[in-house]
């Protein structure tokens, strides 16, 4: 692949900058040239939303937008949650109310859910489950992460 | 008293994206690799140019058949051999053809466009039926039979059949479904040419049983290779074979001596990894017209695609399907299991199945209803009335099991109280009098986990036990070493909590370690809810050694004799003199210093166990599904779903809780949406997850759970397996459901809309 862009951005508050290909997916850029691997792929249909993160605020799937595209962004993914040693109450909720198994959605699954409660803060379980249609989890049957994003709420 | 739920170790790292599952690892100087795959379900391979390939500037090299050599081929679980990239003939469509290794995956996929390979289709054979039809066209040069298989009791069946006032025939299918973890299948094999050691990070539910079968397949020393399988996205039975592009990976990095990482998409894990179900089932039930179940029969066309690669006990070609008699106590019961070999991908035995007992469940399940409508009687009387009772345990069933402990009838109340029953079919009543579809579904199923006694059960001839490993410190902390291997399932926290249960430890002083074979003990791996029932009373048994060690080491400290010390509040104290005794944290301080121990007492506490189960565990469980379906759209709405399990005694009943929940989901999706379907020239139309649809937040309910406890009377602590109980038993409950909502007799799952459509009344 011919060619390579300059891509600057921050991500979880520090500023990146990288030669990337075109190409590269945003998702990739974040795993593999940063290193941030808490980001994962589920899917190559944009369906499972194991790859969000949010991008200027809003929860987007990293795996359906360039890196290139994301230059100038400010990106946070599930390593920028919470501050040093205080988890975001939400970790604190899914692990409290056991809203994850195997842990691979859960990153993706955290940052839609800190998407939908920063919008609304007080959802309730049907615009819960609503807002986290576009997250497939395959573990724990979404009650415990209904019931977590729920109690998050509640704490804050 | 370590059991309750407490919350998870292996949390503190998923919240925080520190997770370490296999593609997150980077070595120095990995390559990747990438499969080209057939486009075609049966085809002759005329030619493969792959000179264009390897001009490519960041390609290192491509592997073919003819380049594999002896490695062109594999020993599958089931004894046969399957292609790993194939050679003249290609039987699949997504089979593996030829294997890329470039400097990163992108460069790896653009060179996959540069191979040419010259295909001649030949015709497809996609289902069994069709198989196994005189003048069928031959899938394998063997031709297309791979196994019959029968259990029970024929002539007393048929006997039992002849003598029945009512005979109830129902066809039905399990349609071909797809684990689907949200994880792909990958590894990265790192061949270090000094030592001659061969490393394997792997998506593998059983690290040990797959070293043994890398020993067999690249012809390396066993104790030279070491296969780590590290934190696993989900597992569901999916990631118990092995499959080619593991042995693409190994192959490259032998050859290249650099580590090369292999990760697949969505489309080939759904179009080439181990497949669930795909059984054709012609169910017979027969009863006295009282309503007491006589005997069942059932015959069985398995589909097992173009190589058999079915993870089951060697001899069990069908599982444990011959469990279908279910709870019910039945004076006969016949099954005979036919397989074939058709132009599809290999698997069959995955997506939580026990060995096929989800079929077993689902077929019992469903004729059971099927008798009740005949019969014109309530499907919960009809079952109550043929329960096995709770004196009856042990129960040797007419198929060859004998199931453990149970308590049906408590279980049963329990889910109907939960569910409030009679309320149900009332409104029910009053519904379907304004013409409005509301269904009411019952399963009740027996499940059988734990493979499992080596006198029966092996995979590839190794026995199917498994063990544990205690390392006491001397300052009174343990790890625990398992052989078995977490995919989401909490085994760091309830394995540490049997240990600390046994010790008197707290829970945050024991670690699990598992999945590296090169420091825990040898074992098969964590499938058909086996975790709990082998390797967990492994870790009782090892634990026990330690605390039987420790008296030995006590009555040194105490200066009195074992004999006068008794374990309790988690020391060993003098018999009458509680206020004289010693914990086990001091204890292993004594044990690993210098007081003088007894002759044969060795330094320190360490204990190993490897533990041969004489008998499976039998869970159960009483489920009830109320659904709605939508008179415009047929749309099926699962509105409320009781779920009452009886595991035994619960390590952690939050674990379990969260286990019925996924379970439980599946079943939504085997029952409503998911099915893997090919067109008439073999084509995969659910090679997404835009076709392969699985439930949201959504599509699921609430869940209402409940539970029993009955202990099984073998197992140290008493517990059973639960992982697959939801998934074993809940289709057949919202199948029934939709069943009853439509007052039809069957409909074939996936119950989608357009299915649901054709069957309204």
């Amino acid at each position: 692949m011919a060619g390579s862009v300059r891509v600057t951005m921050t991500v979880n508050g520090a500023q990146q900058s990288a030669e990337v290909e075109p190409r590269l997916l945003l998702v990739h850029f974040l795993r593999e040239t940063l290193g941030l691997t808490g980001t994962h792929v589920g899917c190559d249909t944009s369906n499972c939303g194991a790859c969000t993160v949010h991008l200027n605020g809003e929860a987007i799937k990293s795996c359906t937008l360039l890196a290139a595209q994301a230059d100038g962004a400010e990106i946070k993914t599930i390593e920028g949650m919470g501050q040093e040693g205080a988890l975001h109450p939400l970790q604190e909720a899914f692990w409290e109310h056991h809203g994850l198994q195997c842990g691979y959605c859960t990153p993706g699954m955290i940052m839609a859910s800190a998407d939908l409660l920063e919008r609304n803060p007080k959802p309730d379980e049907q615009e819960v489950r609503e807002a986290l249609a576009g997250n497939l989890c395959r573990c724990t049957g979404y009650h415990n992460i209904v019931k977590a994003v729920l109690a998050a709420s509640e704490a804050s | 008293m370590a059991f309750g739920s407490v919350r998870r170790k292996e949390d503190a790292r998923l919240i925080r994206g520190q997770g370490r599952f296999v593609d997150d690892m980077d070595l120095p100087g990995m390559l990747h690799g990438a499969v080209l795959r057939s486009p075609y379900a049966h085809a002759e391979i005329l030619s493969i140019d792959v000179s264009a390939a390897l001009q490519h500037p960041k390609v290192h090299a491509v592997l073919t058949a003819a380049e594999l050599g002896d490695m062109a081929w594999m020993p599958t679980l089931s004894a046969d051999t399957q292609a790993v990239l194939a050679g003249d003939r290609v039987l699949f469509q997504g089979q593996e053809v030829a294997f890329v290794v470039a400097d990163d995956r992108y460069s790896a996929r653009d060179a996959l466009e540069l191979i040419e390979v010259e295909y001649e289709p030949l015709p497809v054979v996609m289902d069994a039926r069709s198989a196994l039809a005189p003048g069928a066209t031959p899938v394998r040069d063997e031709g297309n039979h791979v196994f019959d298989w029968e259990a029970g009791d024929r002539a007393a069946t048929d006997a039992a059949f002849a003598r029945a006032e009512v005979v109830v025939e129902q066809d039905m299918v399990f349609p071909r479904s797809h684990p689907a973890p949200m994880e792909t299948c990958g590894a990265i094999a790192a061949y270090d040419r000094v030592e001659g050691k061969l490393t394997l990070w792997c998506t593998t539910q059983a690290p040990h049983a797959h070293r043994t079968m890398y020993a067999l397949i690249t012809g390396l020393p066993e104790h030279r290779i070491r296969v780590v399988s590290p934190d696993v996205g989900g597992g569901f039975g999916n990631k118990v074979p092995v499959y080619p592009g593991y042995v693409c990976a190994m192959a490259a990095s032998m050859q290249l001596g650099l580590p090369v990482k292999w990760v697949e998409d969505r489309s080939e894990n759904l179009m080439s990894t181990g497949f669930a179900r795909d059984y054709a089932m012609r169910g017979r039930i027969a009863a006295a017209r009282d309503g007491r179940i006589l005997a069942l029969d059932v015959d069985v066309l398995a589909d097992h695609g173009a190589f058999n690669a079915t993870a089951q006990p060697t001899r069990y070609p069908a599982g444990f399907f011959s469990v279908f008699t279910g709870s019910y106590d039945v004076e006969a019961a016949h099954c005979r299991v036919t397989g074939a070999f058709t132009n599809k991908a290999p698997g069959g035995v995955a997506y939580a199945c026990s060995f096929r007992i989800a079929e077993a469940v689902y077929l019992v399940e469903r004729l059971v209803d099927c008798l009740a409508r005949e019969l014109g009687v309530d499907p919960v009387a009809l079952r109550r009335q043929n329960l096995i009772r709770p004196e009856q345990f042990p129960y040797a069933s007419k198929t060859g099991w004998v199931y453990d402990s149970g308590e049906y009838e408590a279980a049963l109340d329990e889910a109907l109280r939960l569910a409030d029953y009679s309320a149900l079919r009332a409104e029910q009543a009053f519904k379907r009098s304004r013409g409005e579809l509301m269904g009411i579904g019952i399963s009740f199923f027996t499940e059988a986990v734990g493979a499992g006694p080596r006198k029966h059960m092996d995979m590839l001839g190794l026995a199917m036990n498994d063990g544990a490993a205690i390392r006491m410190s001397p300052t009174g902390t343990a790890q625990v070493a398992i052989s078995v291997q977490t995919q989401g399932q909490g085994h760091e926290t309830t394995f540490a909590q049997i240990v600390a249960h046994e010790l008197g430890l707290s829970v945050d002083d024991v670690d699990v370690i598992h999945g590296d074979t090169d420091n825990t003990p040898y074992g098969l791996g964590t499938y058909g809810s086996r975790s709990t029932p082998v390797s967990g009373a492994a870790t009782a048994i090892a634990a026990r050694k330690v605390r039987d060690r420790a008296r030995l080491v006590a009555a040194a400290m105490l200066e009195v004799a074992p004999e006068d010390l008794v374990w309790r509040e988690g020391r060993w104290s003098v018999a009458g003199d509680p206020s004289v005794g010693a914990s086990i944290p001091e204890i292993a301080a004594a044990a690993r210093g210098t007081i003088d121990l007894p002759a044969g007492v060795e330094t320190g506490l360490d204990a190993e166990a490897v533990y041969d189960p004489p008998n499976l565990t039998f869970p159960f469980g009483a489920y009830v599904c109320v659904v709605d379906i939508d008179p415009g759209t047929a749309v099926v709405k699962v509105r409320r779903f009781i779920a009452v399990d009886d595991c035994g005694v619960r390590i952690n009943p939050m674990i379990v809780e969260g286990q019925i929940h996924g379970g439980l989901t599946d079943g939504i999706g085997m029952a409503l949406m998911e099915t893997i379907a090919f067109d008439e020239d073999g084509n995969c139309l659910a090679g997404s997850l835009m076709d392969y649809l699985i439930p949201t937040a959504v599509e699921v309910p609430d869940w209402e759970t409940g539970m029993t406890v009955t202990p099984s009377p073998h197992h140290p602590i008493g517990a059973k397996g639960i992982g697959e109980s939801a998934t074993v038993g809940s289709p057949p409950a919202i199948v029934n459901a939709i069943c009853d909502a439509l007052e039809v007799a069957h409909i074939d799952m996936p119950c989608t809309p357009s299915r649901v459509w054709e069957a309204m009344p």
